[in-house]
């Protein structure tokens, strides 16, 4: 668009036409102040805040409402101005509460802030001030109506921001009031953007209010522990009697990839860190049951066993279960220990989609996976499957806000009328179980078209959708065909062979991009580390392993056991030893537990799931927001996680699987390459965990002295997964700096065995996360009030 | 039924077939009905325009804004539908001039909106009236069925091959929706809430479409236009004032009522002659001239002329053509706290300035009438109303924040005299007490 030069307090400014003032003020460093302006939600010219100055105009103009135009000259700051201001901010106090000593926005709170620049300190009232009682209107949302200045932000972001329209304004004049959907309490997806985007005290968040002072918590910015979109957020960290406590997830500086949003999972869903029942010290099974022992007495024992295993039956007799949510440094160096120190390739883990299939599919594409960044670009955007508003909730508003705020076209493919057909160009209601044959379909397969008619009966609700013609699946196939820069998103829908399909067609279209749905925070990590026993990291077949084959000093060059075969060798009597971190695989596939009567198990968790049950040692671990490293989400965007909180008596995995192979005998130093040349430095645990040791690292290499001191020191091993995992060649300042990277998926001749039937996806909705949801008591509550049926497959 | 008035001075314009039994059609049909929109069908869009330009009528819904050039600005290619919209919302504490013309001469609106239609290619009109004149949209709902069992309204009107539908459409009781821009909201079933400006009606209105939006009174005058000529409808008022106006006089007088007088008639005659002047011997005190929202004037300040461009000369405004005539009897404070008490009342509360000021206004009125006043009180109320013009979102707030300050500028006395707990000068017993009784 052309420029247009404006004149702001004499400064010379040139932003696009159709800017609005206050943005053009903002791009020079001039700060008009506003309540009821969000970038990307409605105007609303209700504050009245922003008034400045436009000459020729007799009135002072609102900022947030005046699109520049040619030659304007606007003054942002003179007596009128200022008097204004202060003007407003009086007659808000008027009514307001002063409550600032007790609330939960006192020292983050714009009206604070305004009244600190704008002295509006002298008390113009006498009357008594309106009051109305506070209100709950849902486990994680209360309302305070005199705190509220009525910015209607909330309502907006509700609304245009989430497509879910909550909440209204009721009354009129002096007694409009926020009002929540179902009366007197909320239904809704509980995201608590409201509470977020509240610029004071008035909506507080269940989990948070009369906690803490703003200025008591630390904040540290890392990455959801959830889902596999992950989200950036920033947790309040404050001191407790059993380490650092997480008191608060927010998303304050707006500087990740999902923007301002968070869903309750990565606001309020930190809660399961702080939960009494978790493990803080090892457990031994004594006598049938579970007791508490030192660290030195179960390292020892799984030591002493592990190798037991390995010397008498070999490394086929042990089998190692992996994690969707440990770091990419844990995963790799956990199936590093099972290949070079346990020396097995039984390694497995809950596969929720089938990344070697896409991998293999994608092979001479590297570039062509898209970032959670180019789904709120792309003109044009493919959705096959899944349910991002209850599973991918990020991707979900990344989606909506596209179509929204830059008319992106979205195509909908999908057995259910998913919520996200409301923003749909197209929606095409496919049978259950068809999304396969869609894909054969797009290829050209025309003989499955009959197959894919709309179903009948979705009637109204589909009239829901923006879709303006109910198209038949041809038309629909043209419409996608004439689209450009298309970002094809599928879910585990699509597997095996049917990727190379969606792959194909994509193919057909100039800049079209592909983008794999997985479920966990780390899920896509796990497989790009390798947690399959056919694969090494990057997708290396097993019989491709030469560059990791030198590394190591030796891979065990037969493909292992997966998950359900790892089952059946532990039910005929031949696994002796099984080694679980960070996952519930008893649980979440309802394994009979005696199964494992005869083997050692190891668990690595916080609770007591059905897997830690059956264990014959248990280790507390850390979780995600208690040790640093690094996601993948399911887009490929690597990311930061930062240790905020500490909980005594637990470990990182990472730590624990580095000291067992120490227990066992292992030269640490050659699975973890640390400190080149320095002995291990075993007693140096805790700076390396919160990551400082690896600040500390980037003064010494710069000074070109030695980093990277301890073992457990996740860095030390991102070194070698950089080296020798192809697409994680990333800048790695950029990451340190809490930037977003790209992978890129490099796809491998698909030696490795394709095994779709192993996908189970997670089913999860907005108020699960399957096994360590259950121990979040704010996704418990919030389900209780809701008669959430869980996402149907 | 109002009792109708009359006064020699009268030009009888728009109340021409007042208490003719022209809400009868036929009746309407003898008197003229209907004559002016079959000569606007042969006048083009350009044609009809020009005639209400040069007429110089004026917006008689309170701003005064020229009627043909409103018009003028409706894009004449347009994607989406054009509309026209009445407004009969009337509301303004003064003001009931629509109400008779709904209640006597229904047709003349519904033939103004055609006209109006016409002018800018519209097919739609809509006739918004005010959901307190529940009998009144009887009348007009009747009145609409008529004219399209004639085929005046529907498909192809009047044999000329254009169409054009009219819809009633009654308000729920805010007088916010008066303004043009929240009654689009109201009309489309939403809060009555105002929008951001621009852009204007005239080019995104209602649904999005072009729209024309004018008072009833306006769009009664225009038949009168087309049939009378634009040069004899201009030269009953002064120039640039077009025309007559319904005044509507309230307050202390011996013969209050609606009376229609040319643009431009004097104010003092128009109380003392036409309004038969204050009864029992009583003095004049002040005038409110347009409506509650409009300065006050003092007893001193009435020798001007009843147009738009005199009366803003004189710091007030001719707005929406209520004279409210107050007499000596009359404690300004308690005039100023009932005014404000309707603002506070009928503020949409979108706005901060508008929905907080109104309210500390109304608040520390009551409190400063009921003699519980402090000096600062005065300053602060002042300060207060400053603070509030033109700062709000729409005009209902220098509505309220206008006739606040020229009640203090120009009655100071009156609200010293209140203070240190004297009980008000104008009510026998002392007011504190009934207040807090
Ligand atoms: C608070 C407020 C209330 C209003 N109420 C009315 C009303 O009741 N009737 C009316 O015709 N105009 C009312 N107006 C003026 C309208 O906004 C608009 O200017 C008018 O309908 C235009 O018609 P006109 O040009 O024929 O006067 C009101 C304006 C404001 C700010
Ligand atoms: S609750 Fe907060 S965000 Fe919502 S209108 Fe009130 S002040 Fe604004
Ligand atoms: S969308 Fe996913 S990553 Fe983002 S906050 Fe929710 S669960 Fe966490
Ligand atoms: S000034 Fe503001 S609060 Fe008052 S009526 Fe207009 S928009 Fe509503
Ligand atoms: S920020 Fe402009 S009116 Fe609120």
């Amino acid at each position: 668009m052309a420029d247009v030069n404006i004149t702001v307090d004499g400064k010379k400014v040139t932003a696009p036409a159709g800017t609005l003032l206050i943005e053009a003020c903002k791009s020079v460093g001039i700060e008009v102040p506003s309540f009821c302006y969000y970038p990307n939600l409605s105007l609303q010219g209700a504050c009245r805040m922003c008034l400045v100055k436009v000459e020729k105009m007799p009135k002072l103009q609102t900022a947030c409402t005046t699109v520049i135009s040619e030659g304007m000259i606007a003054i942002t700051d003179s007596d009128e101005v200022r008097q204004a201001r202060k003007g407003m901010v009086e007659l808000l106090l008027g009514n307001h509460p002063l409550d600032c000593p007790v609330c939960d926005a006192g020292g983050e709170c714009e009206l604070q802030d305004m009244t600190f620049s704008y002295g509006a300190a002298e008390s113009k009232y006498m009357e008594p001030k309106n009051h109305k009682e506070e209100q709950q209107w849902s486990p994680v949302v209360y309302f305070d109506r005199p705190r509220c200045i009525l910015c209607y932000r909330c309502v907006r972001v509700c609304g245009e921001g989430m497509d879910v329209w909550a909440l209204g304004v009721q009354n009129r004049g002096v007694g409009s009031i926020i009002a929540p959907n179902k009366e007197d309490h909320l239904e809704c997806e509980e995201c608590g953007m409201c509470i977020d985007i509240c610029p004071v005290g008035a909506l507080t968040s269940g989990a948070y209010r009369y906690k803490t002072r703003p200025w008591e918590m630390n904040h540290v910015g890392t990455t959801c522990a959830h889902c596999a979109d992950g989200c950036k957020t920033t947790l309040g960290v404050r001191r407790s009697e059993t380490g650092m406590e997480i008191v608060r997830g927010d998303n304050r500086d707006k500087s990740g990839i999902n923007g301002d949003f968070l869903c309750i999972k990565g606001r309020y869903a930190f809660d399961f860190a702080n939960r009494e029942d978790r493990f803080v010290q090892p457990l031994i099974r004594k006598d049938g049951q579970l007791a508490p022992s030192t660290w030195e007495e179960a390292f020892e024992l799984i030591g002493k066993r592990f190798k037991e295993a390995r010397e008498q039956h070999g490394g086929q007799a042990i089998g190692v279960v992996g994690s969707n949510r440990t770091t990419n440094e844990e995963n790799y160096l956990l199936q590093k220990f099972a290949r070079v120190v346990l020396q097995t390739n039984n390694i497995d883990h809950h596969r929720t989609a089938d990344f070697p299939a896409f991998a293999a599919a994608l092979r001479g594409k590297p570039e062509s996976t898209a970032s959670m960044r180019d789904v709120f670009n792309a003109p044009a955007i493919l959705l096959i499957g899944n349910d991002p508003t209850e599973q991918h909730p990020l991707m979900a508003w990344q989606i909506r806000n596209n179509v929204r705020l830059h008319r992106a076209k979205l195509y909908v493919v999908n057995s259910r009328d998913i919520k996200l057909r409301r923003q749909a160009t197209g929606f095409l209601r496919i049978p259950k179980g068809a999304e396969g044959r869609f894909a054969a379909f797009l290829n050209g397969d025309d003989s499955v078209a009959e197959n894919l008619r709309p179903v009948a009966g979705t009637g109204a609700d589909a009239g829901e959708s923006r879709a303006t013609t109910q198209t038949t699946p041809a038309g629909f196939r043209d419409q996608l065909r004439s689209e450009q820069n298309l970002i094809i998103i599928f879910g585990a829908e699509i597997r095996g062979g049917d990727i190379a399909s969606v792959v194909k067609f994509g193919s057909g279209i100039a800049g079209a991009k592909f983008l794999y749905l997985a479920d966990y925070a780390n899920s896509r990590g796990a497989a790009d580390m390798g947690l399959y026993p056919d694969l090494l990291p990057g997708y290396h077949p097993i019989a491709d392993s030469g560059k990791f084959h030198q590394e190591w000093g030796g891979v065990p060059q037969t493909p292992g056991l997966t998950l359900p075969e790892m089952v059946d060798s532990a039910r005929s009597g031949k696994l002796k030893a099984l080694y679980v971190v960070g996952t519930n695989p008893v649980g979440r596939f309802d394994i009979d537990p005696f199964v494992f009567s005869q083997s050692f198990v190891v668990v690595q968790d916080m609770f007591l799931t059905e897997t830690a049950s059956l264990a014959d040692v248990v280790l507390p671990a850390a979780n995600a927001y208690e040790k640093s490293g690094t996601f993948t989400n399911t887009c490929g965007d690597l990311q930061l996680v930062k240790k905020a909180a500490e909980v005594s008596g637990s470990k990182s995995d990472f730590e624990m699987i580095v000291r067992i192979a120490d227990a066992m005998g292992a030269d640490v130093h050659k699975l973890v390459p640390f400190g080149r040349g320095t002995a291990a430095d075993m007693g140096q645990s805790r700076g390396a965990q919160s990551g400082e040791a690896d600040r500390h690292s980037v003064w010494l290499e710069a000074h070109g002295l030695e980093p990277k001191m301890s073992p457990f020191d996740p860095m030390a091993i991102l070194d070698e997964i950089q080296r020798l995992v192809p697409g994680y060649e990333v800048s790695r300042m950029n990451l340190l700096a809490g930037n977003d990277q790209r992978t890129s998926l490099v796809g491998r001749a698909s030696g490795a065995a394709q095994n779709p039937e192993l996908i189970a996806p997670a089913n999860d909705h907005l108020f699960s996360s399957g096994t360590l949801g259950r121990y979040s008591r704010t996704l418990n509550s919030v389900m209780e009030n809701h008669d959430q049926q869980p996402a149907e497959f | 039924m109002a009792d109708l008035v009359s006064h020699p001075d009268e030009v009888r314009v728009v109340s021409r077939r007042f208490g003719m039994g022209a809400t009868n059609l036929d009746r309407y049909l003898e008197l003229d009905g209907y004559k002016a929109v079959q000569k606007a069908l042969g006048m083009g869009t350009d044609g009809i325009v020009n005639e209400v330009k040069n007429s110089g009528l004026r917006g008689r819904g309170g701003a005064g804004f020229s009627t043909g050039m409103k018009w003028s600005f409706v894009p004449k290619q347009a994607s989406k539908p054009k509309y026209v919209l009445c407004n009969g919302d009337e509301s303004e504490p003064g003001t009931c001039k629509d109400r008779l013309i709904f209640e006597h001469d229904p047709h003349a609106v519904i033939e103004g909106v055609v006209i109006a239609g016409l002018a800018v290619g519209s097919h739609t009109g809509y006739i918004y009236v005010r959901g307190e004149y529940r009998y009144l949209l009887d009348i007009m709902q009747k009145a609409i069925a008529d004219a399209y069992v004639r085929g005046f309204l529907g498909k192809n009107i009047f044999g000329s091959g254009y169409d054009f539908d009219v819809y009633w459409h009654g308000g729920a009781g805010a007088y916010e929706v008066g303004e043009e821009s929240a009654l689009m909201e109201s009309l489309e079933g939403k809060r009555g809430i105002p929008r951001i400006r621009p852009p204007f009606p005239a080019v995104v209105g209602l649904w999005g479409g072009p729209t024309v939006i004018n008072n009833a009174e306006t769009l009664a005058s225009v038949p009168h236009i087309i049939l009378g000529g634009a040069e004899w409808y201009a030269s009953l008022g002064p120039p640039k004032n077009g025309g007559t106006r319904l005044f509507c006089l309230s307050g202390h007088l011996k013969r209050p009522g609606v009376y229609e007088l040319p643009m431009g008639y004097n104010l003092r005659k128009m109380i003392f002659e036409v309004g038969g002047g204050i009864p029992d011997g009583r003095a004049l005190k002040a005038v409110v001239p347009g409506g509650s929202s409009t300065p006050v004037l003092k007893s001193d300040e009435i020798d001007i002329a009843m147009d738009f461009d005199s009366v803003a000369k004189s710091g007030s405004m001719l707005g929406s053509g209520g004279v409210v005539v107050l007499d000596e009897t009359t404690c300004m404070v308690k005039f100023a706290l009932r005014t404000m008490k309707f603002y506070q009342h009928e503020s949409c509360g979108w706005c901060i300035p508008c929905r907080e000021g109104t309210d500390w206004l109304k608040k520390t009125l009551i409190r400063f009438h009921a003699g519980g006043g402090v000096n600062k009180d005065i300053d602060n109320m002042y300060y207060l109303s400053e603070n509030m013009l033109g700062r709000t979102f729409c005009p209902l707030g220098d509505a309220a924040a206008m006739p606040t300050m020229a009640f203090i500028k120009k009655f100071r006395k009156e609200f010293e005299d209140h203070l240190d707990g004297k009980p008000c000068p104008f009510e026998k017993a002392g007011v504190v007490e009934s207040v807090l009784a």
